[in-house]
């Protein structure tokens, strides 16, 4: 909303208050001003002149010579506009003039004449974005050698607002001055409307009729007979112009101006083609067909409020009028008509034909203005009208005004404040509320208010927000902290990174492709009905792609090594209205690395987080990896996830020539087995004593196998048993390999003898040979 | 003999001088003490020498083996010194050769402000909870005053996965889930990613992450919401800033408040960081609604409370100095390696 400062004095007194002193005050009491600028500011030196005299060039077809008339100097200028005439009065920048944009004006030579300045169209002049044909013609009356910001009336500084939604009351010049008037606690009074209207009555001229009320709650109209078409004057074009509306004519101008006034939506019918001059609003049908005012055709919808006349459709209530009913150059009677329509269909009827509107509730006052400047504009003058007595006035829902009770402690209470209830009544009344008898009456335009509230806060920004103390909480502690989940989660982040590797993060949506890409199966992910393009259409059920992307957009920018790791969400359909939300661990590496310290960083993790007896299983039947070179990892009974190489295919379908490696593992999982508990144990007082064996077996037998039966075979003094060596080759035959292990044993209590030691390897040893066929090298 | 003894002592004096290695040293010792020495020597003939002369000779003889024995002594650790410190001379190093950095990596940046922040709040008494990113339209929309049809409904592109489902597009359905199930006293954080339709820029992503706060409790008040923000808002920023709190508008707080700090930059003089106009926005905030309350089936005649938001991405742009919103998702390394901490 833009508010040229000048208007303000139609209704306050704004002496004395500076620009930067308007703009923070507003601001701090809830009407943000974005910016004041002055749209004069960028014009240097152009003035009003005359063209006195037109001649042929004599070198140059489309170019003419003109003597101008700029107010005590002729100056001669060459130019090839179209449209000049002797006697025009135009806009001309002279010798070592600024146009709006920074654009320079010097004399300069033109096919060998000499021109001494430009005339100016309207978009040189930066008044329209459009491309103009010609130059800007301006009233014959204007006074010559005058300032053109002066006579366009951009010698004018327009304060732009942002206005929340919740107050549209101050989309309009009356609302923002109310507030200005209540936050430098000055009188605002808006002048009285003089009546106007013949002894005619408008109900000899037209009727109105609403079908449903819930449609329009309330109708206005008022009827001028004799109405000539014409420009409106200088001062109402002007201020539409500083607000950014184009002036068009008195009738359409008017309406323009009251909605920037009043902040109310009215139109203008062209009575004598309103069909029985009957206006009746009611429901679109679903495809009644209508050109609306910008020409072109329109289908309606059902949940439209259309206003019609005895035969057809004339307008969309509260978004455009149509083209039949239009305020033309040829019009004689019109009907100004000031309604409330539903605001929730005015809105859906916007959108539906993609229009934005605005929406108020000051009919009556607005109707009775516009009649007003129509008739002053009339006054003596071509333009104008005569204005018919009364008013239409079909008013189905009587809005009343919502009265509440005043609760000074309350507010006080509520804000952490002490102000005095008389500085409320205060605050409350220069808002244009009435505190009587213990209630607040609030006015009409502040649909807003509904609350203590909402009181509370009228009072608080006019006390000033940074007036308010600063106060800690009372009342009864509360005990905060991070949850076990949480706590978990930072002691993932922190080994992870300890390890090496870097924390990411991607969007949660994909594209539908990436799940053939990874070879995991799409089933029923869940699809965003109006996503921003297909590559992000689908919430993930799988964080490898984003893994894997991750990892390519270091691969292409030649990072020659990458290891990541992600906590990223996934989103499981499970049959009922929302998905189950799963947190996953993802790792992804390339480079320098191998499926081992892939294994050993998982493995590490688990241990930081207390999750024991991690197994490790062969896993050939997931599909996104290597069927080789993959691992089912479970613990407690339950699969935590899988890690291994991507599968060549996969990494293929990225376009990653190398080899790729990733781990998933469900956190929800992983922490039903996780713990920080840890329980000492004593330092061993007795010596270890050792025993290597290297063995060999089947080159099929996983180590996995020969350690379980060590183990089984075993009693608690065997301590650990540790891999040390893997070799395959000539020297242990074919499909054999070796296997080599240093065995540690010890007992809590005693020294352990060497029969001991001796007596259980040689158990080991022959539980292996029964079971694998395992020989002692 | 005498004169012998005494160029033998002359001898040693001298070459024991010239000796420059422990080697060199040995010897000497040989030379002038060993078996078959010069002293040895001159002590095999003191058999020859009368009664009166032996003890003479004997004494001379003995200080002359005390004297180069002590010599011996002193010139060994001199030498044994000397060694050592060539030994140390020969292990410098050049300090300024580059350190062998242990491998290690990061967490994400807008994690580590996440951090920040949780911490600042956990010490004033927060829990941090957690809520479905995918949401009942109720959740996000209408229980926060936000009915069908609301006009700020527009402002928030939304992404819909149904009719009634659709991506958060703020945080706070978190709070009516709480406010549902747990009776005042609250007091949490959830942080969180939302969804909006937005464009890709510099400034716009479709996902990004908010921090919102909630306190519900007797006897809660504004100037309790502008205490905890500017105990907030010094921790993380320092305590030299200043907090501007205009009125605004939010359907789900009244009053609302938009809350500017004093730019940590130019300390609100005005620069390029805050456009020149000395302040940053950098929360949105309110006493929630009586309308919220009540649809979470508090009383608001018996409780009242505060709520607050912030988007985690601009306030980790603000605190690295970082300009584009894009760089936080795209995860190149060699950006993630700046903000290991």
């Amino acid at each position: 909303m833009n508010l040229p400062l000048s208007w303000l004095k139609d209704y306050m007194n704004t002496d004395g208050i500076s620009e930067k002193e308007y703009a923070d005050r507003l601001t701090m009491s809830g009407s943000i001003v974005e910016g004041i600028e002055n749209l004069g500011k960028e014009f240097k030196n152009v003035v009003v002149g005359r063209i006195t005299k037109i001649e042929k060039h004599p070198d140059a077809d489309k170019l003419v010579i003109c003597q101008v008339d700029v107010g005590g100097e002729e100056i001669q200028i060459v130019t090839g506009a179209p449209n000049v005439f002797e006697g025009a009065v135009v806009p001309v920048a002279k010798h070592k003039s600024t146009l709006p944009g920074g654009v320079k004006i010097t004399k300069g030579k033109l096919r060998g004449v000499m021109s001494y300045g430009m005339m100016c169209s309207t978009d040189e002049l930066g008044i329209s974005k459009e491309r103009a044909t010609g130059i800007l013609i301006l009233p014959d009356d204007t006074p010559i050698g005058e300032d053109i910001t002066h006579t366009l009336g951009l010698d004018e500084s327009v304060a732009e607002f942002e206005i929340t939604s919740n107050r549209p009351d101050c989309m309009s010049i009356i609302g923002l001055a109310r507030e200005t008037a209540a936050t430098f606690d000055r009188d605002f009074k808006i002048p009285e409307i003089k009546p106007t209207g013949n002894d005619e009555d408008v109900n000899d001229y037209a009727a109105v009729e609403i079908t449903d009320s819930n449609l329009c709650s309330r109708f206005t109209a008022r009827a001028v007979k004799n109405v000539k078409i014409g420009p409106s004057p200088k001062w109402m074009q002007n201020r539409l112009t500083a607000c950014g509306l184009r002036a068009i004519n008195n009738v359409v101008d008017i309406t323009n101006y009251i909605m920037l006034e009043y902040g109310q939506p009215m139109h203008a019918y062209d009575l004598d083609h309103v069909e029985g001059r009957k206006i009746i609003v009611r429901a679109a049908g679903e495809g009644e067909m209508l050109e609306t005012l910008d020409d072109k055709p329109r289908s309606l919808k059902s949940e439209m409020i259309a206003i019609s006349d005895e035969k057809r459709a004339i307008g969309v209530a509260g978004v455009m009028g149509g083209a039949n009913s239009e305020v033309t150059d040829d019009t004689v009677t019109v009907l100004f008509e000031s309604a409330c329509f539903n605001p929730v269909l005015v809105r859906r009827g916007a959108k539906a034909l993609g229009m934005r509107t605005d929406a108020s509730a000051l009919f009556e006052k607005a109707i009775n203005r516009a009649c007003e400047l129509l008739e002053e504009m009339g006054g003596g003058e071509v333009i104008g009208g005569e204005v018919i007595g009364g008013v239409i006035d079909v008013y189905p829902v009587p809005k009343r005004n919502t009265v509440l009770p005043f609760e000074p402690e309350k507010i006080n209470k509520f804000l952490g404040t002490d102000i005095p209830e008389s500085d409320m009544v205060d605050y409350l009344s220069r808002l244009e509320f009435k505190v009587e008898d213990g209630k607040v009456i609030v006015p009409t335009f502040r649909g807003d208010i509904e609350s203590m509230a909402d009181i509370s806060e009228e009072v608080a920004r006019l006390y000033g927000y940074d007036n308010l103390p600063v106060t800690m909480m009372q009342g009864r502690v509360v005990v905060g902290g991070k949850t076990f989940k949480q706590k978990m989660i930072d002691s993932i982040r922190n080994t992870l990174t300890a390890y090496g590797l870097y924390e990411t993060m991607t969007y949660s949506f994909i594209d539908p492709k990436e799940y053939a890409q990874t070879r995991v199966p799409m089933d029923d992910a869940i699809r965003i009905i109006n996503p921003l393009g297909e590559e992000n259409s689908v919430m993930r059920t799988s964080m490898l792609s984003s893994i894997i992307k991750t990892l390519k957009i270091n691969y292409n920018r030649r990072a020659e090594f990458a290891k990541i790791f992600e906590l990223g969400m996934i989103y499981k359909p499970v049959g009922e209205t929302l998905p189950d939300e799963r947190q996953i661990i993802a790792i992804g590496m390339y480079g320098r690395t191998d499926f081992f310290e892939l294994k050993g960083i998982v493995q590490g993790l688990l241990t930081r987080l207390g999750v024991s007896g991690a197994a490790f299983e062969t896993e050939t039947e997931n599909k996104s990896y290597h069927p080789g070179r993959c691992a089912k990892v479970t613990a407690g009974g339950k699969t935590l996830g899988y890690l291994g190489q991507l599968h060549p295919a996969v990494a293929d379908n990225f376009k990653l020539d190398t080899e790729v490696y990733a781990a998933e593992l469900d956190l929800c999982t992983v922490l039903e087995l996780a713990t920080f508990d840890r329980t000492y144990k004593p330092m061993p007082k007795f010596p270890a004593s050792g025993r290597d064996i290297a063995l060999v077996v089947d080159k099929n037998v996983s180590v996995g196998e020969i350690e379980k039966i060590i183990h089984s075979a075993s009693t608690e003094i065997l301590e650990s048993v540790k891999l040390f060596d893997v070799y395959e080759g000539e020297q242990v035959g074919e499909n054999k390999k070796s296997v080599a292990y240093s065995l540690t044993f010890r007992a809590a209590d005693r020294t352990l003898t060497d029969d001991e030691v001796s007596g259980l390897t040689e158990k080991i040893l022959a539980a292996l040979k029964s079971g694998i066929n395992a020989e002692l090298r | 003999m005498k004169d012998r003894l005494n160029s033998i002592k002359a001898a040693a004096e001298s070459e024991l001088k010239d000796a420059d290695s422990l080697s060199a040293l040995e010897t000497l010792r040989v030379k002038f003490l060993g078996k078959k020495g010069e002293l040895t020597a001159v002590m095999k003939g003191m058999g020859g020498l009368s009664k009166e002369e032996r003890p003479v000779i004997g004494q001379l003889a003995n200080q002359v083996r005390g004297y180069i024995e002590s010599a011996l002594e002193e010139k060994k650790a001199a030498l044994t010194e000397k060694a050592k410190e060539l030994k140390l001379k020969a292990e410098t190093v050049d300090v300024a050769l580059p350190g062998k950095v242990p491998a290690s990596g990061g967490k994400h940046p807008l994690n580590t402000v996440l951090d920040d922040l949780q911490d600042i709040f956990i010490g004033m008494g927060f829990s941090i909870v957690e809520g479905p990113e995918v949401e009942l339209d109720y959740y996000n929309f209408e229980a926060l005053n936000l009915p069908p049809d609301h006009p700020a409904r527009d402002t928030q592109d939304t992404f819909y996965i149904s009719d009634n489902v659709l991506l958060r597009t703020q945080t706070s359905p978190v709070q009516v889930r709480v406010m549902e199930k747990q009776k005042p006293p609250i007091r949490i954080i959830s942080p969180g990613r939302v969804y909006r339709s937005d464009a890709v820029d510099a400034t716009h992503s479709p996902v990004f992450h908010q921090v919102e706060g909630l306190v519900i409790d007797k006897g809660i008040t504004m100037a309790d919401l502008k205490g905890t923000l500017e105990v907030f808002v010094k921790k993380l920023y320092g305590d030299d800033t200043r907090l501007r709190f205009r009125p605004h508008h939010f359907p789900f707080t009244e009053p609302s408040a938009e809350v500017d700090i004093s730019c940590f930059n130019c300390k609100g003089k005005g620069c390029n960081i805050c456009k020149g106009e000395g302040w940053i926005e950098i929360l949105g905030c309110g006493m929630v609604h009586p309308k919220v309350l009540r649809n979470c089936g508090i009383d608001p005649d018996e409780y009242s409370g505060f709520a607050f938001g912030m988007g985690l991405e601009r306030v980790t742009m603000f605190r690295y100095g970082i300009k584009d919103l894009r760089l936080f998702y795209e995860n190149d390394l060699q950006f993630l390696k700046q903000f290991k901490v």
